[in-house]
């Protein structure tokens, strides 16, 4: 992947230990959310951001704690809305470089209206949803990515709640940028950043995140070498869709069906579906790759960049309006605004 | 021509007809040609809460009062000296506030047996059936006289039909002895592209008024003289309109820019569409998917160093609840326009009550106190408005500003200001760091207040949040100490503006005596007018009017202990009540009004007198 400097902040000399605070880190030992943390410093440093023109804004959730761990500037703001606090942040100072972290639940339960309008807006901001479909901070409740059937605290014969998709919510919100990573592939998860960052609008990474308390292992067959290449499949602009330990399976375009093949029995690369990021028919199918990895004859489950295209950013043509108002009207003048157009003189 | 016109002091004139009759325009360019005469004046429109509400019906009645005079008008008046009914179903809506002597223009074309059923007349019509005896009926058929007017011209009938508002326009200008030149002038402009309808109005304004002018039967002319208003350059201005230009002034004068998030809602969207049409003073407007966007994308504009601002009303205040919480926490500058309107829930949105205040005041989980300011009339909006925008900024803190459905949609004349007499609002960013120091965001100055640092500032880089910080350094703390400090302290901030506002000055009355009268908001036009009356009348009243609900003004103790009784009249069921006993313990007698409506004046004289006749046995 295309790895690109951010021309703000190139030549600062920020090293990835200049973007962690002096608070003591609080998640539990062995989360997931210690890479995640570890590869955004280091993604940060790779890019030459300028942490005093960085900002971080979160919502509620073990997630949301990332802001206080981030030597830049940050809000922990409240439960599901940080989309719309960053917003309001984009469209006071576009300069700055806003990173949103979320989680499942911030993100798609109570914060599910402002995900959907945040990414139609599109906005120059980056979304990190930390992926662990289970409640956290609250100690183990089901969330809107939890399974059907899924037994917790709350729901102790069984999940009823089918759960949501969150790329197909993006591209259904005409997302312009929508990837998915993990916290278990470093440098998968830091090449996806890189990504985000380059994105010019509002980028969407789900990053599935491992919750060693409440759901260990709920990504285990994505993230684990034994069966990771069978269920992954990483995306590159331009080339086939292989995965398989391997790399002997492709994915082909039956009709409107992706189908499975084998390329050791009559199929070659050529015959095989190529990734275009910039094309949303292939995208939105790709966003359907959702199987359950149990389930015989699954398809693989995509990682990297799915979709991306360019839109104009919503702050952009805020901005722009207010320049054509002001070329239209001339600048403001208060003692004009008071007077209105219609006086009268009293003696 | 008829002799010379009676001299009326003052008149109240309801404009009531269908939604489609035009009564809104109608009422709006009499009163523009009122103020030209010099007469003082207040309106209040009375919408239909359905946009299009079936023709004829009672749901469907638009009105719009009109109180002028030649003395000091604070309100836009109780009953009507006379109303016009365009149909059945107008009249009988309003003809229960109509003066006992009052005079009743009607559109007799309006009373047909169609018009009659909608309004709910059972087999009897009011023109005929002598329960309008008493009062002085003025009928014409109206919409006939219009369509005769306009027999030559090539407009279809519904459009000639939509002339007949000009009519009554025309009619009432000769009554009340004013010129046309002005109404003329607007009806140009507006129809300048449109020649066919600019000439059908015109016409239809005329046969109006030489219809008053030659018919025996109207003959009686009246004029109400100018009003001692102080000298100077007025407009009119309506509170919503107000209210967006007191914002405005406050992030210019503040020097930084507006942003303001809202979400529509009845009462309160005219201010978003108002701001939307500043852009050019660098206003941004945000159209947000939900109350609690809006105003969470205002706070995330003010931590990067905008003037933060939503606005709403009753339901989507307490929907901003949480967000407003963390803006004290944070202690961001924050700007929340509620324009009340009538609740529990959804409750009446289109009509006017005073029961957010106990919701602005105690409306948000912990200990969360934050000022609140006030607007009494329409033009007053403005230096309330400004005044929320300069204790936002200069206490770093979310304000919230209460207005109402009726000053926010009612009008009157305002001798406005010049912008450069308005002082500016002093705004201090914290500055680059290179010292090496560390940045204590949380460290405050001798008035409890701490620095507006946003991000992009060198060497500021720091966390903010909603969790409970330490003094100072504002990490997170869950020290038991510290937070009781915090808490306290927080507190201690808001309360401090009591000592940097102005002590609070009687409307009228002097500083001892037997009742003091004390209100907020919009019922201060009622309240001005029967003190005024009630003094005049040897009475010892007087009448105080709060602009700051948190904190009290200093001297508010001091001046209620001037009186024997305290009365405290409120568009709701006593909440101001609650708070002046809570903090002064002063056993003060509520006056409540809760039907959407405001208080009118004879009804509030009454309570007052009957508690003068307690005081004074």
């Amino acid at each position: 992947m295309a790895v690109q400097a951010d021309i703000k902040g190139e030549g600062n000399g920020f090293k990835a230990k200049d973007f962690a605070t002096n608070q003591d880190v609080r998640w539990c030992p062995g989360c997931g959310d210690y890479s995640i943390l570890k590869q955004v410093q280091s993604v940060f440093a790779e890019l030459g951001l300028d942490k005093d023109q960085v900002a971080v804004i979160s919502g509620i959730g073990c997630s949301s704690r990332f802001p206080y761990y981030m030597e830049t500037y940050g809000m922990h703001s409240i439960h599901g809305r940080a989309p719309a606090f960053a917003s309001g942040l984009k469209m006071a100072n576009p300069e700055l470089s806003v990173w949103v972290i979320t989680g499942d639940g911030d993100g798609f339960s109570i914060g599910g209206n402002h995900m959907l309008h945040v990414l139609r807006r599109n906005f120059d901001l980056n979304i990190l949803v930390f992926n662990n479909q289970i409640y956290g901070l609250t100690k183990g409740q089901y969330s809107p990515t939890s399974e059907v059937q899924k037994k917790t605290k709350s729901t102790p014969m069984g999940s009823l709640d089918y759960p949501v998709n969150p790329s197909a919510f993006a591209l259904g919100a005409s997302a312009t940028f929508v990837a998915r990573s993990m916290d278990r592939d470093p440098k998968h998860l830091k090449a996806t950043l890189h990504r985000s960052n380059a994105h010019k609008g509002t980028s969407f990474l789900e990053i599935y995140q491992n919750c060693n308390i409440y759901n260990d292992g709920a990504f285990f067959a994505f993230t684990e070498k034994s069966s990771k290449s069978e269920n992954c499949l990483f995306l590159e602009q331009g080339q086939p869709l292989v995965f398989g330990m391997e790399q002997d399976k492709g994915v082909t375009i039956d009709g409107l069906r992706p189908t499975i093949v084998d390329l050791n029995n009559g199929y070659s690369k050529g015959d095989l579906w190529i990734h275009d990021e910039e094309d949303i028919f292939k995208a939105s199918m790709l966003a359907r790759f959702f199987d359950d990895p149990a389930v015989e004859g699954h398809l693989p489950r995509p990682f990297g960049v799915l979709y991306q295209s360019d839109r104009p950013a919503y702050e952009v043509s805020m901005f722009d309006q207010l320049d054509n108002a002001r070329s239209q009207k001339g600048k403001g003048d208060l003692n004009e605004m008071i007077a209105g157009s219609r006086t009268w003189q009293i003696k | 021509m008829a002799t010379k016109p009676i001299v009326k002091e003052a008149v109240t004139i309801k404009f009531a007809g269908d939604s489609g009759d035009g009564m809104q325009l109608t009422g709006g360019l009499f009163t523009s040609n009122t103020a030209l005469t010099g007469s003082d004046l207040a309106t209040y429109p009375d919408f239909p809460a359905e946009i299009r509400a079936p023709a004829g019906t009672l749901a469907g009645v638009s009105g719009f009062q009109i109180h002028f005079g030649s003395h000091k008008i604070f309100t836009p008046g109780d009953q009507f000296d006379v109303l016009v009914a365009m149909n059945a179903a107008a009249l009988k809506t309003n003809v229960d506030r109509l003066d006992k002597t009052g005079t009743v223009i009607v559109n007799a074309d309006g009373f047909d047996k169609k018009n009659l059923r909608l309004a709910k007349y059972e087999d009897t019509n009011p023109l005929e059936d002598g329960s309008l005896d008493g009062y002085d009926v003025i009928q014409m058929p109206i919409t006939k006289l219009t369509r005769d007017t306009l027999a030559d011209s090539s407009l279809g009938m519904k459009e000639k039909d939509r002339c007949k508002n000009m009519f009554v326009l025309g009619f009432l200008y000769w009554k009340y002895s004013r010129s046309m030149d002005e109404t003329v002038d607007w009806l140009r402009g507006k129809f300048a592209h449109k020649p066919e309808i600019l000439n059908a109005n015109i016409k239809v304004l005329k046969s109006g008024y030489n219809f008053a002018n030659t018919s025996e039967t109207f003959a009686t002319q009246y004029e109400v003289k100018a009003a001692p208003l102080q000298s100077g350059t007025y407009r009119g201005i309506m509170g919503n309109e107000a209210l967006v230009m007191g914002l405005i002034t406050g992030a210019q004068k503040a020097g930084i820019p507006l942003f303001y998030g809202s979400y529509p809602i009845t009462p309160a969207s005219d201010i978003l569409h108002g701001l939307a049409t500043y852009k050019h003073f660098g206003v941004k407007t945000f159209q947000a998917e939900d109350e609690i966007a809006a105003v969470c994308a205002a706070i995330g504009a003010s931590y990067g160093g905008n003037l933060g601002i939503t606005g709403t009303s009753g339901p989507g205040l307490a929907l901003k609840g949480e967000a407003i919480g963390l803006a004290m926490i944070l202690e961001l500058p924050l700007v929340i326009c509620n324009v009340q309107r009538g609740g529990p829930s959804t409750g009446l949105p289109t009509k006017t009550e005073q029961a957010d205040l106990l919701q602005a005041m105690y409306g948000r989980n912990g200990e969360s106190p934050i000022p609140i300011v006030s607007a009494k009339s329409p033009a007053d909006c403005f230096e309330a408005a400004f005044e929320a925008c300069r204790i936002a900024i200069q206490h770093m803190t979310p304000v919230v500003l209460l207005s109402d459905g009726y000053i926010a949609n009612g009008s009157e004349p305002w001798l406005f200001p010049s912008a450069d007499d308005i002082p500016p609002i002093k705004v201090s960013f914290s500055r680059e760091k290179s010292n090496g120091t560390p940045f204590m965001p949380y460290s405050r100055d001798e008035n409890l207040i701490r620095e507006w640092a946003i991000p992009g500032t060198p060497g500021l880089a720091h966390r903010i949040g909603g969790l409970e910080k330490e003094a100072n350094t504002g990490n997170v703390s869950y020290d038991p100490a510290n937070h009781e400090y915090m808490v306290k302290t927080r507190a201690a901030k808001v309360d401090k503006i009591a000592e940097l506002i102005p002590p609070l000055e009687l409307e009228s009355g002097d500083p001892d005596g037997d009742l003091l009268m004390l209100g907020w908001g919009s019922t201060f036009g009622t309240i001005q007018s029967v003190a005024r009356k009630l003094s005049t009348d040897g009475y010892k009243v007087a009448h105080a009017h709060l602009r700051y609900l948190h904190p009290f003004q200093q001297n508010l103790g001091a001046i209620l202990a001037g009186y024997k009784r305290v009365l405290i009249p409120e568009i709701n069921n006593g909440q101001l009540s609650k708070l002046i006993r809570d903090r002064y313990l002063i056993d003060v007698v509520q006056y409540n009004k809760i039907q959407g409506m405001p208080i009118s004046k004879s009804e509030l004289e009454y309570a007052a007198k009957e508690l003068l006749a307690q005081i004074n046995d």
